[in-house]
């Protein structure tokens, strides 16, 4: 197979953080704040990684979008097994409102380009936990509530990753080292003639609100009293 | 959704459940700023330490209780850790080894002891044995030796102890008397790291005159007639490695099997120590790290006298004289590493300095994490009596800290 594959990653807040909302609520804290790899995005890398091991798809690209630091992601990814790299440079207030919508038109614009089959991305809507890949289309096996699904799709396809699709590997300590040497390129928005602005304008951040304390009945009639004091039925 | 619960507690993403030691091996990932790590280093180092970190949290913290009370030696655990480069970190690539820096080694075993500091410490006999075979083995030697070592398809232990002899290393007694192309071996060395588990043995042994001169260093393996082992010994610490004496009793050992020329046997086992007692002050590191972190979270979670632990300022205090002698001890070990990597004169004596300054202070530091929490420090069921017990020895072995007293001032006094 001499399939191409892209993987979006991500470079988010560490899952380990504990979130802070900026005191002028217009965001979160991120200066200073430890930040890695989405581990979705691990989990696609490795899917991604495993189907090159399993020479049905030639070559793994990892793309990211954002300012500087997103290299380092891109290089995580490449000691885990990415061929190269793609940096799409965007910083500022560009980035701040970089949402899904732009990230969506920067990467179909990747993929015409670069002529791609498959794209790889962290869980946001559909979960895949089984990938297979046939001659020309995909065989993927999906977790809905009633239990599982199986879907026939015809390439280039978009499949995102659930948390059960793989286990990602450890990147060992020759693979870092090579990672170094391996490619990342650099791309401007505009060079993909993509436009960045954002019908969307973000008003105010808040924490969710506190957990109130719950309360408790001894009766069936006394539930039913409050939940009707409260207005609820 | 019960599906979902069940598999987060499966997966690599366990933090979310909310047990003790779930608390532990999160915090030991760092994101605590000043005693962070991972300040100073390069893009790449970073990398190194953070699989060492994800490698320790996921692979060596939930287990290291049970290997401890069990006395579990973890083979398995230490072959993944091969896997990933982890058997020869400063061994030359060539031979399978990872071919990284003294400073890159000091990093990565720093994050592994924070998963299991007797663990780390064996790894890091391994690696300082498996180093000894690649610096100073000839091409067959190396060949034959380093590869399955790298790969932990075999495991080492370095034998220069006896029971006659500590200290005072250049007075041992083990005979290794020319017999054709064989030496035949006798006496017996005392607590053995890895003894009668391992496949090889780094032996420091005696064909020529009294004194260091007369030192050869020759390669034994296990199931060669006349090697046998003594009782397993009982300890304090570091459980999860077993410790023996070696015995050799008219043990043939062919002549090809001897690093180096003879009478090199010491000097070779000395250079070996080196980057052993960095490594072993970069263990003591990673658990004074976990245990300030322990510490730290247990005076916010404490209450007594109707505040939280972490309002009282003596505490306060204490902690930060905690973290500051942790960050000196770390810069000390690090630059030790640095000096010996670029073979500067003074590797020597700043070695045997951070190997002094860093054991005493971590032993320190863990004892007062263990302190701050009261009664609950002294059970078995936390994690921070352990640190304590395993880290005790490292002011003990790879050289005494007063033989590290030694070396710096002779290096002070010389003229």
């Amino acid at each position: 197979m001499s399939a191409r594959v892209l993987v979006g990653v991500k470079r988010v807040i560490d899952y380990a953080v504990k979130i802070r909302v900026k005191p002028d609520k217009t965001g979160v804290v991120t200066d200073g704040v430890k930040h890695s790899m989405n581990p979705f995005c691990e989990i696609a890398i490795e899917e991604a990684v495993r189907l090159k091991e399993k020479k049905l798809i030639k070559e793994v690209i990892a793309v990211s979008c954002g300012p500087q630091q997103s290299q380092e992601t891109i290089r995580t990814a490449l000691a885990m097994g990415a061929d190269r790299g793609i940096h799409v440079d965007v910083s500022g207030k560009d980035y701040e409102n970089l949402g899904p919508l732009q990230v969506s038109k920067i990467l179909a614009a990747l993929a015409k380009k670069e002529d791609v089959r498959l794209i790889i991305l962290g869980k946001q809507g559909t979960f895949a936990s089984q990938v297979d890949f046939q001659e020309d289309s995909l065989k993927v096996e999906r977790e809905i509530d009633g239990g599982l699904e199986t879907i026939k799709i015809k390439m280039p396809a978009v499949v995102t990753a659930d948390l059960r699709l793989n286990e990602p590997r450890y990147a060992t300590l020759p693979n870092i080292m090579k990672a170094k040497k391996k490619k990342i390129d650099t791309v401007k928005p505009s060079d993909l003639g993509v436009d960045l602005s954002s019908q969307l304008e973000v008003l105010s951040v808040e924490e969710p609100s506190q957990r109130q304390a719950g309360v408790k009945v001894e009766t069936v009639e006394d539930l039913i009293k409050k939940l009707r004091d409260s207005g609820r039925i | 959704m019960a599906l979902l619960g069940k598999s987060l507690l499966r997966s690599k993403f366990g933090s979310y459940v909310c047990k003790a030691r779930e608390l532990i091996v999160n915090q030991r990932r760092c994101i605590v700023s000043c005693v962070d790590p991972s300040l100073g280093l390069t893009e790449e180092q970073k990398e190194f330490q953070k699989v060492a970190f994800d490698f320790a949290a996921n692979e060596m913290a939930p287990h290291m209780a049970e290997w401890d009370q069990k006395e579990i030696f973890p083979v398995d655990t230490m072959r993944k850790a091969a896997q990933l480069g982890f058997g020869g970190i400063y061994v030359k690539p060539d031979v399978g080894g990872s071919g990284l820096s003294r400073l890159d080694t000091s990093i990565i075993f720093e994050a592994l002891s924070t998963g299991c500091v007797s663990t780390t410490a064996y790894m890091s006999i391994h690696n300082m044995c498996a180093w000894m075979i690649d610096a100073f083995g000839n091409e067959k030697q190396r060949q034959t030796f380093c590869p399955p070592l790298c790969s932990m398809d075999k495991f080492a232990s370095y034998c220069l102890t006896e029971p006659g002899s500590g200290s005072d290393a250049a007075s041992l007694l083990t005979t290794a008397k020319r017999r054709g192309d064989h030496y035949i071996l006798n006496g017996s060395k005392a607590f053995i790291s890895g003894g009668g588990d391992t496949d090889i043995y780094v032996v420091m042994c005696r064909t020529g005159e009294k004194g260091a001169k007369g030192i050869s260093c020759v390669v034994v393996e296990k199931g060669t007639p006349g090697l046998s082992f003594g009782k397993k010994e009982k300890k304090v610490g570091w459980n999860s490695q077993p410790t023996r004496a070696v015995i050799f009793e008219d043990c043939a050992v062919p002549v090809i099997n001897r690093l180096g020329e003879e009478g090199q046997g010491f000097l070779i086992a000395m250079k070996g120590l080196n980057g052993g007692r960095i490594n072993i002050a970069s263990c003591s590191l990673g658990a004074a790290h976990a245990s300030v972190l322990l510490a730290r979270d247990h005076l916010k979670v404490r209450k007594q006298f109707g505040e939280p632990l972490s309002n009282s300022q003596f505490l306060q205090f204490t902690l930060a004289q905690m973290a500051t002698r942790l960050v000196a001890s770390r810069l000390m070990v690090r630059q030790a590493a640095l000096a010996l990597q670029e073979d500067r004169e003074d590797a020597v004596t700043l070695c045997s300095m951070a190997k002094l300054f860093a054991t005493d202070e971590c032993f320190a530091i863990c004892n007062q994490a263990l302190q701050m929490h009261g009664g609950y420090g002294y059970l078995k069921d936390y994690a921070i009596q352990q640190f304590v017990r395993d880290i005790r020895v490292h002011q003990i072995l790879e050289g005494t800290n007063e033989v590290m007293k030694m070396i710096i001032s002779r290096n002070l006094l010389q003229e």
